[in-house]
């Protein structure tokens, strides 16, 4: 016997929650799985910290979408009664933690639209989202800070670290369009000042991204193919072995209370 | 926590010749219930006592956080992910704390966590068992940290002062573990048949490696008599193994599960006295033996080691950018 | 395989402003950014600051105990710096 999955009604202003709540649940997860596992213990902390604020947005997220959709789901639910089709995360938080560079460059490319995302989104008409995005916005603040200092530092570190650094860049860059693409569910909550508009903030994105890029001696690709499909739930194939993992008590035990 | 660069005063070598009047002194002010700080003169068997034990209590605190921490990505509610992430974070700075106490005395962190990676430095023996379902991590904040507590509340008062100080800042930091881990086990145990048969099955395996924590028997105890004459120890082993017994009986029994050990009994004195503890299953983990000893060190190495670049590349930035700020105010 | 050592940092909290800065422990960081960063991340996840200073341990100097004695027992006599040494009639009021 194992727990089935939960429907949920996706109302643009639940899809849209959904999808940030996503976002910061599977970025959040990825980032616990170094917890033991880090660099050095300073890091250890430091990853942990970045990996709690996230997951602290995820939750009140998905309270927020379940209360906006009014059908009894809660945020366990949504976290872990929802199959792969159903997440509509951004792909570049699915993607597997790699090496340390990887991990810091995926933090890095989403820390610095987060935050300008967040900034955004404090004006926005819903006034729940709105405060949920003045508390993200310091946080992701301080991921930007943290995650472009190792940036730096990987890029203008060793011979090895400058080639690690380049890689997980070209890796990576590919999965940096998704966040700035609005379909026409968006478009509408965009439209009535409740969500940003993210394909705004893709210049001042790219300001940051060159600006720390140039400190660290790294080259941004030149190619500007972009994958897409985690905000409609065609993700990668990472992201079932990790929803797996994180759903497995919930599955293995239908309606249990831990 | 004081500093390395203290440590190291040129006539730091003539003032280690443990002359008779030096030592008298010594334990005068430890008698006295006075601190020793980190430049103070000491017995280098003191010295060495603390560096062995500051530095095995950090080992413990890494290690430990990778039987809960593989918990972390299964944890089954959001509120349980957090808190757990939370706890085994907190290890890790308790970890650094006794690092950091333990190179008050001329230790580095580095040399110490190399001697524990080569396998030549002692880890408490607990965590060289496996966590196989969910009630683990309920009974390892329940027991393994109520253990834990139980041993560094009464080194809060260590006559060391930085171990001391670190003590207070994990005890503080530590109140919320045992809580943590107590909730797991009560809802597990309100929960469904599975669920607490859950509960049992962890206690049943939990039980007595745990009462193995608190370290052999108070007659075979090597390192029990200097550590006590130094106020470094304030309690014997069996003295906190029975605190921690009678603590933890209680809290059982409101659990509703039973503890695995069929000749336990109550004295006229209100004591619970638990039966033989299997010593050969102690010796064998501490060589190394445990069901988990291999996998503990095999993932601390591998950690330093994956890491080992990105240490290089922050101490070759660091070099670069002081040379650049040099060059620029040579200008 | 010897590791290369990290360098060593003393941390200072200020827990509210109208306190001092406090010693509240080490670190280890390659640089003065890293160890800010890494201070914060370490002593301040219960709200315990609002303001932090990082030192390189080998910066301070410091006295040494060998030497409390001269350093500090000539202050000790010197009683008459303190309010106590002074008698003033118990009518005249706090003072």
């Amino acid at each position: 016997m194992t727990a089935p999955s939960i429907s949920v009604s996706e109302t643009p202003l639940v899809l849209y929650t959904l999808r940030r709540a996503d976002d910061a649940l599977i970025l959040g997860h990825r980032l616990s799985e170094w917890c033991g596992h880090a660099p050095m213990l300073e890091e250890d902390m430091a990853l942990s910290n970045m990996a709690l604020d996230l997951l602290g947005q995820a939750r009140t997220f998905y309270t927020y979408a379940a209360a906006v959709e009014g059908n009894g789901n809660d945020e366990d639910k949504l976290a872990y009664l929802r199959d792969v089709r159903q997440y509509r995360n951004l792909l570049l938080a699915e993607l597997p933690n790699g090496d340390f560079a990887h991990t810091m460059v995926r933090q890095f490319f989403y820390s610095a639209f987060a935050d300008l995302y967040w900034r955004a989104m404090m004006t926005s008409s819903d006034a729940t989202l709105a405060a949920i995005a003045a508390k993200s916005e310091k946080e992701s603040a301080y991921h930007l800070r943290h995650s472009s200092e190792w940036i730096v530092r990987l890029g203008d570190g060793t011979e090895e670290s400058h080639v690690r650094a380049q890689r997980a860049i070209d890796d990576l860059w590919a999965f940096t369009g998704e966040m700035f693409a609005v379909d026409d569910s968006e478009r509408g909550l965009i439209e009535a000042g409740i969500a940003a508009d993210p394909a705004a903030l893709r210049p001042a994105w790219l300001g940051t991204i060159t600006a720390v890029a140039s400190e660290a001696t790294l080259v941004l690709p030149g190619n500007d193919w972009m994958q897409q499909g985690g905000r409609s739930g065609r993700h990668s194939e990472h992201l079932g072995h990790l929803l797996s993992e994180l759903q497995s008590m919930q599955r293995t035990f239908p309606g249990a209370t831990w | 926590m004081y500093t390395q660069a203290l440590n190291n005063n040129s006539d730091a070598a003539d003032r280690t010749i443990e002359d008779a009047a030096h030592t008298t002194a010594f334990q005068a002010r430890i008698d006295a219930e006075a601190r020793i700080e980190p430049n103070d003169w000491m017995p280098a068997a003191y010295r060495k006592t603390l560096v062995r034990q500051i530095s095995q209590h950090a080992h413990s605190e890494i290690v430990g956080m990778l039987p809960e921490g593989n918990w972390i990505t299964r944890a089954p509610s959001l509120r349980r992910k957090v808190a757990l992430l939370a706890k085994v974070q907190d290890e890790c700075g308790h970890g650094l704390y006794l690092y950091a106490a333990a190179e008050t005395l001329g230790a580095s962190r580095e040399e110490l966590v190399d001697a524990m990676l080569a396998g030549k430095a002692k880890y408490s023996s607990i965590f060289n068992y496996p966590t196989l379902t969910w009630a683990d991590i309920g009974v390892i904040g329940w027991l393994v940290d109520g253990a834990a507590i139980m041993n560094q509340i009464p080194l809060c008062r260590c006559s060391y002062g930085p171990y001391a100080r670190a003590m207070i800042r994990v005890c503080k930091e530590e109140s919320f573990h045992q809580r943590q881990g107590y909730e797991i086990m009560l809802t597990l145990c309100r929960g469904s048949a599975a669920q607490k048969a859950m509960a049992q099955d962890a206690l049943n395996r939990w039980w007595w490696p745990v009462l193995m924590m608190f370290g052999p028997p108070d007659q075979a105890s090597q390192h029990g008599d200097a550590s006590t004459k130094w106020k470094i120890k304030r309690f014997s082993n069996d003295e906190l193994r029975q605190k921690f017994v009678d603590a933890t009986v209680p809290q059982a029994q409101y659990l509703g599960l039973s503890i695995p050990d069929p000749g336990m009994t109550q004295d006229e004195e209100g004591h619970w006295r638990h039966g033989a503890i299997d010593w050969s299953e102690f010796k064998q983990v501490l060589a190394g033996n445990g069901p988990c000893n291999r996998d503990r060190l095999a993932a601390r190495r591998k950690a330093h080691d994956d890491g080992a670049w990105v240490r290089e590349a922050a101490a070759a930035y660091a070099e670069k950018r002081k040379f650049r700020q040099a060059a620029q105010a040579a200008e | 395989m010897a590791t290369p050592n990290t360098p060593l940092w003393e941390v200072f909290i200020r827990s509210r402003n109208g306190l001092a800065h406090r010693h509240c422990g080490s670190l280890h960081a390659s640089d003065a950014t890293m160890a800010l960063q890494a201070a914060r991340d370490i002593y301040t996840r219960r709200g315990e600051g609002l303001s932090i200073w990082v030192v390189p341990s080998g910066a301070i100097t410091a006295s040494d105990p060998a030497e409390k004695g001269m350093m500090f027992e000539p202050a000790e006599s010197k009683i008459y710096r303190h309010p106590t040494f002074y008698e003033v009639p118990e009518e005249v009021g706090h003072m």
